[in-house]
């Protein structure tokens, strides 16, 4: 029977334990079990054979750590080889009479990946798919991928196995105490991430035993619409005269897992420190089990590396801010590649309490596809909020989908053909929750009908592809009001039939209703409160601002939504409007410090800092500011670091207030009169370092004092300097390196610049660094701090 | 043989004046609280201390310790570990949530990078005192100074024998190719226990 059937109707037992059988019969710790399969195949085949015997359905090859990483290309595949092997011969051999069926395993690859570790996601999948690929020449049954404590690692490997098998793949994570895998992700996020993905069934193994487990077991029960895995260990391990020994015995684990299972787990089996008398016993106790069925929990859901989020309780806010259209400093930003902008966005409106994010970096000018992905790449190391990938580029919406730590939003498909065609495989092979628009080739309908019409088409089209409903959210457009004034009772008509006759959820980008009038604001959240009215799922919109929020908490208080009201009497306060923030703290009146900017840059009050600079503007010079206020503040505060009168941390926080107000500067100047640049000065850690704090504090101080940075990140070859430095005929180049294993590529990097870019000065510096190093491998000069850095720039460029 | 165990370790309260002297900070000021309070509040609960470790018979042959089979040539480490029969080798991290604040604010906020730095060496540095605490109580004995590849003559390469010997993925320790690890709060020593 094909295991994809067997899998459909029956209760699946898994095997036991395998490391812990073979170091009872004397592997030694640091040596490779996987290698066993040939120097030991009589030993493997009778463990295997030892489970079948048991009871179990599927055992799972000798092959957790068998991996590129670890072996020769050679040796990888005589393993892989001799593994399947020994399982089809155990399979042969045993007097079982149930099914029997082989399962190439595939666990952790020991590395983790970037940004945390420094595994490349695409050199994860190449990882992977060498495995996949052997276990499909050696003709295995299905893939298990099992003990992941990473999402991203775990999507990596699931996508190698899609992509070069049809067999069908079990997903198991190794969760901790806290109930999240060790990089943060939630049952629930793993559910939407691997069934978005195809994963033929979900679970948890390893870590804990079935008592720790059964929260994570219950929780992936009650959200997964595919069969839920459980492989608990022994329970803990501790050590008993000298052995590792585990802490429940086969009769209680059976009864646990025998438990679980009566509440819908569907694949069972055990992990380390269980043998086949643990299987044995689960078998005998879940005999004559029927299994639970499976139903469609048909949640429409995205997520995050941590968390999902769920559309249809409480309406779901995504952040607009993300998006050049219509903004200056954005497109600034934008074209000058300055990605900290668009952090600080990402950062902002979460905090302004948005549940999801939609990045667009559509500009005609900049390569969409790198710098989306870029951008999401990035916008992960700094919030866990989901994304909303929102491009009509398809190269750039793959590139960001398959590099996406979760499962993303996608903004977005329409009724056009054209649309369907592309988009509607990216969702199938990624996951997805996909924004469909309700426009096709003759436009956008009039009436809510029309729209409706559309909807249905794109229903059917996608579940052509196998995409199901609960993964296409609707926006049915919302129009301008001063155009046509039933444009706003179509649209909310349009949202409560979705809902009630296609059993859809939507989401609508609200400000559009309200184009050509003047308080822009008014009309939009009274728009909003409308469609929220008919039962809208989501919308995107500008949590700046303060009518769109009040609109959203008042609306859940009034709805149910909000137990107590807790939520909007904790938001009441920032309701109002021109609060005037209170100068925080210190003694000293602003006299003492020369001004109120001044003081707010040396004290490093960044919201303070802002906003005087933002009522300055009005009537002073932005380059008086800059050259009388902000930079004479920062002199004082670096002095007193030269003279250790202060230390790090506050020289930085009197350098992001002072950032702050040239943000204002920035965005007042936008588009018009160039800020003040002081020269190009190209910022990078070297190859093979991963470590850029020191790099990062450097960047601030430097535009700080005037310079453009044009700053690469960290992990930088050689060559992308040397070309970026040619390119932008950059004077200064600045090199970090913090381990001594990654000085000679910081020398290699300055040989290199000096052959292509003689006319550049480097300055270097970094935790291993000395003024003596930095002149042996041949730079110009030598930073112990970040002031360092600038006193540098100043003396290249000339004060 | 011995056997090689994970364990989840109880971190002890934060040492803020541990916490500044990482920072940099000699002297104290109303900002730099105010800064390291927001700090402690934001990391306190990312931290999940977790140890991998075996303890192993010890001896020393010239400048060659044989740990239970695993040979390493050190003078330094050798001379770390003389008039011990056992030792400890051990891999401790306190999770990669203290490394996602870094990487966050190291882009938003250096100032408070800095501090997450530090907060992150104090606990590393605080969890391997918890852990060598209770070897030292479990095994009567008194315990010589952690000794990590990369000190003294003890090159950084030995961090390859340490995660395969303790098989550190378990808790979620690895290795890069630069010899470093991630997380980045993470620590390998050895650790000499006295006859």
């Amino acid at each position: 029977m094909d295991f994809f059937r067997f899998l459909k109707d029956n209760i699946v037992c898994l095997d036991g334990g395998m490391g812990t059988l073979l170091q009872s019969r004397g592997l030694k710790p640091g040596e490779h079990p996987e290698k066993w399969n040939i120097t030991h195949p009589d030993i493997i085949t009778e463990i295997h054979k030892s489970y079948y015997d048991a009871g179990s359905n599927v055992v799972s090859t000798n092959t957790f750590g068998a991996n590129i990483l670890k072996f020769s290309e050679e040796e990888l595949d005589s393993i892989i080889k001799a593994a399947v092997s020994n399982a089809r011969s155990a399979a042969r051999c045993s007097v079982s009479q149930k099914e029997k069926f082989v399962a190439l395993d595939i666990g952790p690859s020991g590395k983790l990946l970037k940004p945390l570790g420094d595994l490349d996601f695409e050199d994860a999948v190449s990882v992977f798919a060498k495995t996949v690929k052997l276990g499909v020449k050696y003709g295995v049954d299905l893939i298990i991928i099992e003990t992941m404590n990473d999402s991203y690692e775990t999507k990596a490997a699931l996508l190698a196995a899609k992509e070069n098998s049809e067999l069908p793949v079990i997903v198991s994570n190794a969760y901790g105490e806290d109930g999240k895998l060790m990089t943060g992700a939630d049952p629930m996020a793993m559910v939407a991430l691997l069934e978005g993905m195809g994963a033929d069934a979900i679970g948890a193994n390893c870590s804990l035993g079935p008592k720790q487990l059964r929260g994570v077991a219950l929780s992936l029960i009650e959200n997964a619409s595919v069969p839920v895995v459980l492989k608990p260990n022994a329970g803990l391990p501790k050590v008993v005269e000298g052995k590792t020994v585990f802490d429940i015995t086969p009769d209680e684990f059976s009864d646990e897992v025998a438990d679980l299972v009566k509440s819908g787990v569907r694949v069972m089996g055990g992990c380390c420190g269980t043998t086949p008398e643990y299987i044995k016993l689960l078998n005998e106790k879940t005999e004559g089990f029927t299994p639970v069925p499976l139903t469609d929990k048909n949640l429409t859901v995205v997520s995050s590396y941590s968390h999902a989020v769920k559309f249809g309780d409480s309406p779901i806010l995504i952040g607009e801010r993300i998006n050049p259209t219509g903004k200056k400093r954005f497109k600034a930003a934008l074209l000058e590649n300055d990605m900290d902008y668009i952090l600080n966005e990402g950062v902002n409106q979460q905090e302004k309490g948005v549940h999801v994010l939609d990045v667009n970096v559509g500009l005609p000018e900049i390569d969409e596809a790198e710098v989306l992905k870029k951008a999401v790449c990035e916008l992960q190391t700094v919030t866990d909020l989901p994304l909303q990938i929102d491009t009509a580029d398809a190269v750039a919406m793959e590139g960001a989908l398959r590099r996406y730590n979760g499962k993303a939003m996608i903004n977005s498909v329409n009724g056009k053909s054209e649309s369907m065609d592309k988009v509607f495989p990216l969702v199938k092979k990624y996951g997805g929750l996909v924004v469909a628009l309700t426009l096709d080739e003759s436009g956008i309908p009039s009436t809510s009908e029309g729209r409706l019409a559309i909807a249905r088409k794109i229903l059917d089209r996608a579940a052509e592809y196998g995409i199901s409903k609960k993964d296409i959210i609707f926006d049915p457009l919302a129009l301008t009001v001063s155009a046509d004034n039933k444009a706003a009772s179509e649209t909310a008509d349009a949202v409560r039939r979705i809902k009630n006759e296609l059993g859809c959820h939507t989401s609508l980008g609200v400000s559009n209703v309200s184009f050509g009038l003047p308080n822009r604001d008014a009309i939009n959240s009274v728009f909003f409160a409308m469609c929220l009215n008919s039962g809208l799922s989501a919308a995107i919109m500008n949590p700046y601002s303060s009518e769109m929020m009040k609109t959203y908490y008042a609306f859940r208080a009034l709805n149910g939504l909000d137990e107590n009201c807790a939520d909007y009497i904790a938001k009441a306060d920032s309701f109002a409007v021109g609060v005037i923030l209170p100068a925080p703290g210190g003694e000293r009146s602003s006299e003492e410090y020369g001004s109120e900017l001044k003081k707010a840059v040396i004290k490093g009050f960044k919201e303070r800092a802002s906003e005087i600079t933002r009522d300055m503007l009005c009537n002073t010079d932005p380059l008086e500011i800059v050259n009388d206020e902000i930079i004479p503040a920062l002199n004082t505060v670096g002095k007193g670091f030269e003279e250790k009168k202060v230390y790090l941390p506050q020289l930085l926080m009197s350098a992001e207030a002072a950032k702050c107000a040239f943000e204002e500067v920035k965005a007042f100047m936008a588009g018009g009169q160039k800020a003040s640049n002081r020269g190009s000065f190209v910022l990078a850690t070297v190859y093979g370092d991963i470590h850029d704090i020191g790099k990062n504090i450097v960047k601030l101080l430097l535009e700080n004092y005037g310079f453009n940075v044009i700053d690469l990140g960290k992990d930088v070859p050689p060559t992308a300097i040397a070309d970026k430095v040619l390119e932008t005929k950059a004077p200064m180049v600045g090199l970090s390196a913090l381990m001594t294993t990654t000085v000679p590529a910081m020398e290699e990097t300055i040989k290199l610049l000096r052959e292509k870019a003689p006319f550049c000065k480097i300055i270097v510096g970094g935790a291993v660094l000395t003024r003596d190093y930095a002149e042996k491998i041949g730079a110009d000069g030598y930073a112990k701090d970040a002031m360092d850095g600038v006193r540098f720039a100043e003396s290249v460029v000339g004060k | 043989m011995s056997v090689i165990l994970t364990e989840s370790v109880i971190l002890p309260d934060f040492s803020r004046k541990e916490i500044l002297r990482y920072a940099g900070c000699l002297n104290t000021s109303e900002s730099i609280d105010a800064l390291l309070d927001k700090c402690i509040e934001r990391s306190r609960s990312c931290f999940a201390g977790k140890v991998c470790f075996g303890v192993f018979d010890l001896k020393i042959i010239g400048n060659v310790c044989d740990l239970g089979g695993m040979k390493i040539e050190s003078a330094d480490l050798s001379k770390n570990l003389a008039d011990c029969d056992k030792a400890v080798i051990f891999g401790a991290t306190v999770g990669v949530g203290i490394d996602r604040l870094i990487m966050k604010y190291s882009r938003i906020a250096p100032s408070e990078a800095v501090m997450y730095q530090a907060i992150g060496a104090e606990r590393i540095e605080s969890l391997c005192d918890a852990f060598c605490r209770k070897i030292g109580e479990e095994y009567g004995g008194t315990l010589k100074p952690r000794f990590s590849p990369g000190y003294g003559d003890l090159p950084l390469a030995v961090q390859r024998d340490i995660f395969s010997l303790l098989d550190c993925k378990k808790i979620g320790l690895s290795l890069n190719e630069s010899l470093l690890m991630s997380p980045t709060k993470s620590v390998t020593a050895f650790v000499g226990i006295h006859k």
